[in-house]
């Protein structure tokens, strides 16, 4: 056995995950090139367990049974957001998404407490992030009763 | 060329041929589907060098668990049927980059194993890597086990619904907010 043939075959795998990756705007086709990744690693470790004289008996074959638990958690964290991407942005198309959409500080506070003075200058003291000044404690939470604005095909 | 040279040439072949299309298909559930054949061609190569109960838990936890999921994903996401134009970026920076990384770590591979030849491993069986698991890597075993716990409780919190909905306005304060981007109005 040469074990050249499966160590070049990962280091293509890997290579055509980093181009998936790159390539790709749909963030499901985008996880799919992430596991193209993982298996390629999982792969050298494999070979590696194979030709390698180690201290250890087998443990490139444990590592690679850690790597494939760690992928399957990875997928689920990353399903969960990008589902959640989309009831809130109705795509999950990438260079859609702004890292920090100017919207969200609206949902920090009230903007109307601290407001900038018209001259540009910084406002007095901390901007007040705990609620609305009528001492009503911190921000209302998201209430349970408020319906849920409708994501998709309410437009 | 033995016989398993053989066998992991052609498992690789397919294995990357099934890649290169998972990463250019057009339709994104026959990506989800080569996304399948590569990874039982890949669980081949395993069986291949000797390493069967790796082969056997890549069949349950991708093809029978991540894919599954991953269609899930397509599904829910309403992805389209039929061939989209608008899944990729352009591409050329990606092919730099990926091709550069693939070629780079083959040539390192190629220079540091030359046509060196092994003996094929003894088969290794459920029982040796479970005896090394639990008595050398009990640690990072347990550890895994609570990342397993914390992704899922993870993912049941990213996943409630009230998240993104507005906070209501206090009374006879502010105008409204402007809309989130997914509401039109």
């Amino acid at each position: 056995m040469h074990p050249v043939i499966p160590y070049v075959t990962a280091a293509l795998l890997f290579g055509i995950g980093v181009y998936g990756v790159l390539r790709r705007r749909n963030a499901v086709l985008l996880l799919m090139s992430v596991e193209l990744m993982l298996n390629a690693v999982n792969l050298v470790l494999v070979t590696a367990d194979a030709t390698v004289q180690a201290a250890l008996p087998a443990t490139g074959q444990v590592f690679a049974l850690f790597v494939i638990v760690i992928a399957a958690a990875e997928v689920g964290v990353g399903l969960a957001i990008v589902l959640q991407l989309y009831r809130l942005h109705a795509t999950i198309a990438l260079d859609t998404v702004a890292l920090a959409p100017p919207d969200d500080t609206a949902a920090l506070g009230p903007p109307d407490d601290t407001p900038f003075p018209p001259d540009g200058s910084p406002p007095p003291g901390p901007p007040d992030r705990s609620g609305p000044p009528d001492g009503t404690g911190p921000r209302p939470e998201a209430s349970a009763e408020q319906p849920h604005p409708a994501p998709v095909g309410a437009a | 060329m033995t016989s398993a040279d053989l066998l992991l040439t052609a498992l690789g072949a397919v294995a990357l041929g099934s890649a290169l299309l998972v990463v250019a298909t057009r339709h994104v559930v026959r990506a989800g589907l080569w996304l399948v054949v590569t990874l039982g061609a890949v669980a081949g190569l395993y069986l291949v060098l000797a390493a069967e109960l790796v082969a056997w838990v890549q069949i349950l936890l991708y093809v029978g668990a991540v894919v599954v999921l991953l269609l899930f994903a397509v599904m829910l996401t309403r992805a389209p049927i039929g061939a989209r134009h608008d899944l990729d970026r352009p591409g050329w920076p990606a092919f730099l980059v990926g091709g550069g990384t693939g070629l780079g770590l083959a040539v390192l591979l190629v220079d540091a194993y030359r046509w060196t030849r092994v003996d094929t491993p003894p088969t290794g069986s459920a029982e040796l890597l479970g005896t090394e698991i639990f008595r050398s890597w009990v640690l990072p075993f347990e550890v895994l086990s609570v990342l397993l716990l914390a992704a899922l409780v993870g993912a049941i919190v990213i996943s409630r619904p009230e998240i993104g909905s507005r906070p209501a306005p206090p009374a006879g304060s502010a105008p409204e907010p402007r809309p989130a981007p997914g509401e039109r109005r």
